[in-house]
C-alpha cells in the first residue's frame, strides 16, 4: 500500500466515530470604521512603532519625495510595472529595472543600495503591508536582495483590519506580507530591527 | 479512497523522532531547576512575552469571537481531513508543485535526502520548523553528508552551541545576552573580536554571517504555519527575513508540513493570521509572512516540494478526548504562562514540543507508554492558565487529567499483582462506600496524632504515598472528625430541646 492511501486510511479510521461539527461562528468584526484620514494616521502610528519611516504625501508630491529619498544612493531597482512618471524626479542614481524579459541575478540584486515597489493592499490595524507579484510589486526576490525597501502605497489601498485584505488578495499569487523592517526578538525577546531582510524600511502613503 | 471508512478499524500507529522525555520529568526538572543563570533567564523572558500578549491581545474588541472562530475551524478541519489533504493535494499539484507522503520520521527523513540528493547539492538552508526537528531532520542529514544551516538567529545560537532548542517559538530562550555573545566568538568562523552583547550587534553579526550562504544556496528547507486545501497555498510566518531568503532564493524548496495543519480555504487565514502573532511574539503582526502556491514561473524557487506527514497526528486523532491537541498552531502562549515550564524550562520535557501542549501532545503522538513520556502529563498543576492563553481553546487540562488516566490504565493492564495504588483505591473505595465505613476508619485518627508526635506534623510517609511528603508536611490530624465533631453536637442540641448553638443544624436556615 502507498503511504497515501496508508495515511489517507488511517486518518478514516481515526475518525470512525464521525465527530459531530458544528458550524463556524464567525461573529468577529469582518469590516473596518474608519474613515480614510483615520486609516492613514492609525497604519502611520503602526509603522513608525515598527520602526519604518513613513511619509505621506499628495500623490502630485510623490516624485519629489522619492527623488529626496533616493538623493543618496548609486543604484536602485524597480519593477518594469511600476509608474515612470514617479521616478521622473529622480536624477543621479543608477536605475536597474527588474522585467519578465530582463530578470536581474542576485549578485546583481545585492550589488544595488534600494528598491522602489509598490503594494497590494494595507492593514492600518496591524500596520502590515502586503505585495502580491502585480507588476508594479515585481517578483519576492528584488524587494528582498536590496538592504533598503521603498513601498509605495496609495491611501485608497489601506484596509483597516485583515479580513478586509484577504479578500481583495488572490492566494495563488505569490504574496509577502510586511510589517516593519526585518526584525528578530531571538535574543531575551528584545525586538530589534535589522537582520537578514531589508534593514530600512521607507513608506510613502500618496493620498 | 475517499473520508468515509469503510474498512476494519486499524490500531493507531504511534509516531517516533525527536518526540520522547528520555528521562522522568521529576527528574529531568531536577537538575534544570538547579541552575539558576537557567531559571532567571526564563523567568525574565517569559513575564516579558507574557505582558506583550496581554497588551496586545486587549486591543481587539473581537479576541474571544476569534478564538471561537479558530478552535471550530480546526474541529471542522480534523473531521474532515482526508477530504481536505486531497483537496490540498489536486490544488498544490496544479499549480506544479509536488506532493510526497511520509507515515513517520523515517520515511519523510528518506524523501528529504532523495530529493536533496537529486539537486546534486550536500548543503541546504533551513528555515525554523518543528516538524523537521520532530523528525530529526538535521541529524539524519548529517548522518548522509549533508549539512544543514538553520538560518533563524535563535536556531542558529543553538546550533551553533551544539545546544538543543528549549522552546517552540524562541529556541534559545534559556540563554541570555552574554551567552549568545560567548557563543558567536567562539563558534563563528569570521566575527569581530569587538562584539558587544547588545542584542542589535548580535543580529547583525548573524546576518554577516549568513549572508553569503542565503545568496549562494540552491536547496531550502522550510516547514509551513498553513496550508489552504482551497488553493493549494502554503504560509510561512517569520520575523528575519531568513524564511523569505530561504522561500524565494534557491531554486528548490522542500517543505516538511503535519497533515494536522490544513484550514479549508483562503478567508479562514483571516482568523488565524490575527490569532497567532498576537499570541506568540506578542505582536501586532509579525515582520514577514511569505505566501506561495505551487510554482509561479519566474519568481521564488521553480522545484518545490512538500512532504505531508503523519508521525503518530493519525494516532492522535483516534483519540477522542485527545484529538484536540491537533488544532495547535505552534505560538508557544501556552509555556509562557505556564507556573511549571517558566521554572524547568524546555529541556525536561525531553520531546521537541514542550511545556502545557507538549506534555499532551508528545504522549498522543508516541503513545502512552513510549519511553518517559507517561510523566509529562504530570507535569502540570492543572491551574488552567494554559487553556485560558490558548488562542485556539485547545482544554489542555482536560486532556492532561484523560492522558493521566490512560497512564493508570495502561500499567494496571500490564501488572496482574495489585499494586499499592490499587490497594489504597480500594481502602478508599471501601471507605467511601458507606458513612459506617467512614465512620469506623474515624476512630483511628487519634493514632494519626500520636505518629504526628510532639512537632504535631508527619513528615514523611511510606510507600508510594512517599511523593506526597517529599516536598511538604503533613499537619498532624485533629482528635475527632468533623462527623463525630458534628453527631456529638446535634446529640446534645436535641438534649437542650432544639435550641441548638450550631446554626447549620436549624432547619430552614440558609
Amino acid at each position: 500500500m502507498s503511504a497515501r492511501a496508508d495515511i489517507l486510511e488511517r486518518i478514516a479510521s481515526a475518525l470512525r466515530d464521525h465527530p459531530a461539527v458544528e458550524p463556524v461562528p464567525r461573529a468577529y468584526r469582518s469590516a473596518g470604521t474608519l474613515d480614510r484620514a483615520a486609516l492613514v494616521e492609525q497604519l502611520v502610528d503602526r509603522l513608525v512603532d515598527y520602526k519604518a519611516n513613513v511619509f505621506v504625501v499628495a500623490a502630485a508630491d510623490a516624485p519629489a519625495q522619492l527623488a529626496t529619498l533616493l538623493a543618496g544612493v548609486s543604484s536602485y531597482v524597480v519593477p518594469h510595472g511600476l509608474d515612470e512618471g514617479l521616478l521622473a524626479a529622480v536624477d543621479g542614481p543608477v536605475r536597474e529595472v527588474d522585467s519578465p524579459e530582463r530578470r536581474l541575478d542576485v549578485a546583481g540584486l545585492d550589488a544595488v543600495d534600494a528598491v522602489v515597489t509598490g503594494a497590494a493592499v494595507a492593514v492600518s490595524e496591524t500596520g502590515t503591508i502586503m505585495l502580491d507579484g502585480s507588476d508594479d510589486q515585481g517578483r519576492r526576490i528584488i524587494s528582498l536582495v536590496p538592504d533598503r525597501h521603498i513601498c509605495l502605497l496609495r491611501a485608497s489601498d489601506i484596509v483597516q483590519i485583515l479580513p478586509e485584505a484577504i479578500a481583495r488578495l488572490d492566494a495563488t499569487r505569490p504574496q509577502t506580507w510586511i510589517s516593519g523592517p526585518s526584525a528578530t526578538s531571538d535574543i531575551e525577546l528584545e525586538r530589534v530591527e535589522g537582520v537578514h531582510g531589508p534593514r530600512t524600511l521607507d513608506v510613502l502613503i500618496l493620498t | 479512497m475517499s473520508g468515509t471508512f469503510l474498512g476494519m478499524p486499524t490500531l493507531p500507529v504511534f509516531g517516533h523522532g525527536n518526540l520522547n522525555a528520555t528521562e522522568p520529568f521529576p527528574t529531568a526538572a531536577r537538575s534544570e531547576l538547579a541552575n539558576p543563570q537557567l531559571r532567571a533567564n526564563l523567568g525574565h523572558a517569559t513575564h516579558t512575552i507574557r505582558d506583550k500578549r496581554l497588551r496586545v491581545v486587549a486591543e481587539l474588541p473581537d479576541w474571544e469571537e476569534l478564538r471561537d472562530a479558530g478552535s471550530a475551524i480546526k474541529e471542522n478541519v480534523m473531521a474532515n481531513l482526508p477530504a481536505l489533504l486531497e483537496q490540498f493535494e489536486a490544488n498544490f499539484t496544479a499549480r506544479g508543485g509536488v506532493i510526497h507522503w511520509a507515515r513517520d520520521a523515517g520515511e519523510a527523513n528518506a524523501i528529504v535526502t532523495d530529493l536533496i540528493r537529486a539537486t546534486g547539492e550536500t548543503e541546504v538552508v533551513k528555515v525554523k520548523s518543528m516538524a523537521t526537528q520532530e523528525i530529526g531532520l538535521n541529524e539524519h542529514l548529517e548522518e548522509q553528508g549533508i549539512a544543514a544551516f538553520e538560518t533563524d538567529l535563535a536556531e542558529l545560537i543553538v546550533q551553533l552551541d551544539h545546544d538543543k532548542p528549549s522552546h517552540i517559538l524562541v529556541p534559545a530562550i534559556h540563554k541570555n545576552r552574554s551567552q549568545v555573545r560567548e557563543i558567536f566568538l567562539r563558534e563563528m568562523p569570521v566575527v569581530d573580536p569587538e562584539l558587544t552583547d547588545e542584542p542589535a550587534k548580535l543580529a547583525e553579526a548573524a546576518r554577516k554571517h549568513l549572508r553569503a550562504k542565503f545568496l549562494s544556496a540552491k536547496v531550502a528547507v522550510s516547514g509551513a504555519n498553513f496550508g489552504l486545501a482551497d488553493s493549494g497555498t502554503l504560509a510561512v510566518v517569520e520575523s528575519e527575513g531568513n524564511g523569505r531568503m530561504c522561500l524565494t532564493l534557491p531554486e528548490t524548496l522542500i517543505t516538511v508540513m503535519g497533515i494536522e495543519k490544513l484550514l479549508p480555504s483562503w478567508a479562514d487565514l483571516e482568523v488565524f493570521m490575527q490569532l497567532l502573532p498576537r499570541s506568540s511574539t506578542g505582536e501586532r503582526m509579525n515582520p514577514y509572512t511569505s505566501v506561495w502556491t505551487g510554482v509561479t514561473p519566474g519568481d521564488g524557487p521553480q522545484n518545490v516540494h512538500l512532504v505531508l506527514l503523519d508521525n503518530g497526528r493519525s494516532a492522535a486523532l483516534a483519540d477522542e478526548m485527545g484529538r484536540s491537541a491537533l488544532h495547535c498552531i505552534r505560538c508557544s502562549a501556552c509555556m509562557n504562562v505556564c507556573p511549571v515550564y517558566e521554572r524547568t524550562g524546555g529541556h525536561a520535557y525531553g520531546s521537541t514540543y514542550p511545556g502545557p501542549i507538549g506534555a499532551i501532545l508528545s504522549p498522543l503522538l508516541t503513545g502512552i507508554k513510549s519511553e518517559e513520556n507517561n510523566s509529562l502529563p504530570y507535569a502540570s498543576s492543572l491551574c488552567g492558565a494554559c487553556y485560558d492563553a490558548c488562542p485556539v481553546k485547545i482544554n489542555i487540562p482536560e486532556i492532561l487529567v484523560h492522558l493521566r488516566a490512560e497512564d493508570v490504565d495502561s500499567k494496571r493492564s500490564a501488572t496482574k499483582v495489585p499494586t499499592q495504588m490499587d490497594l489504597m483505591m480500594k481502602g478508599a473505595s471501601w471507605a467511601f462506600s458507606s458513612g459506617r465505613n467512614l465512620g469506623l476508619l474515624e476512630k483511628g485518627l487519634p493514632l494519626g496524632k500520636l505518629a504526628a508526635g510532639k512537632k504535631r506534623k508527619i513528615t514523611k510517609l511510606p510507600g508510594i504515598v512517599a511523593g506526597w511528603t517529599q516536598s511538604r508536611d503533613i499537619p498532624a490530624p485533629p482528635s475527632q472528625s468533623f462527623r463525630q465533631w458534628w453527631a456529638k453536637e446535634h446529640q446534645e442540641a436535641n438534649h437542650d430541646g432544639g435550641t441548638s448553638t450550631n446554626p447549620a443544624a436549624t432547619k430552614g436556615d440558609a
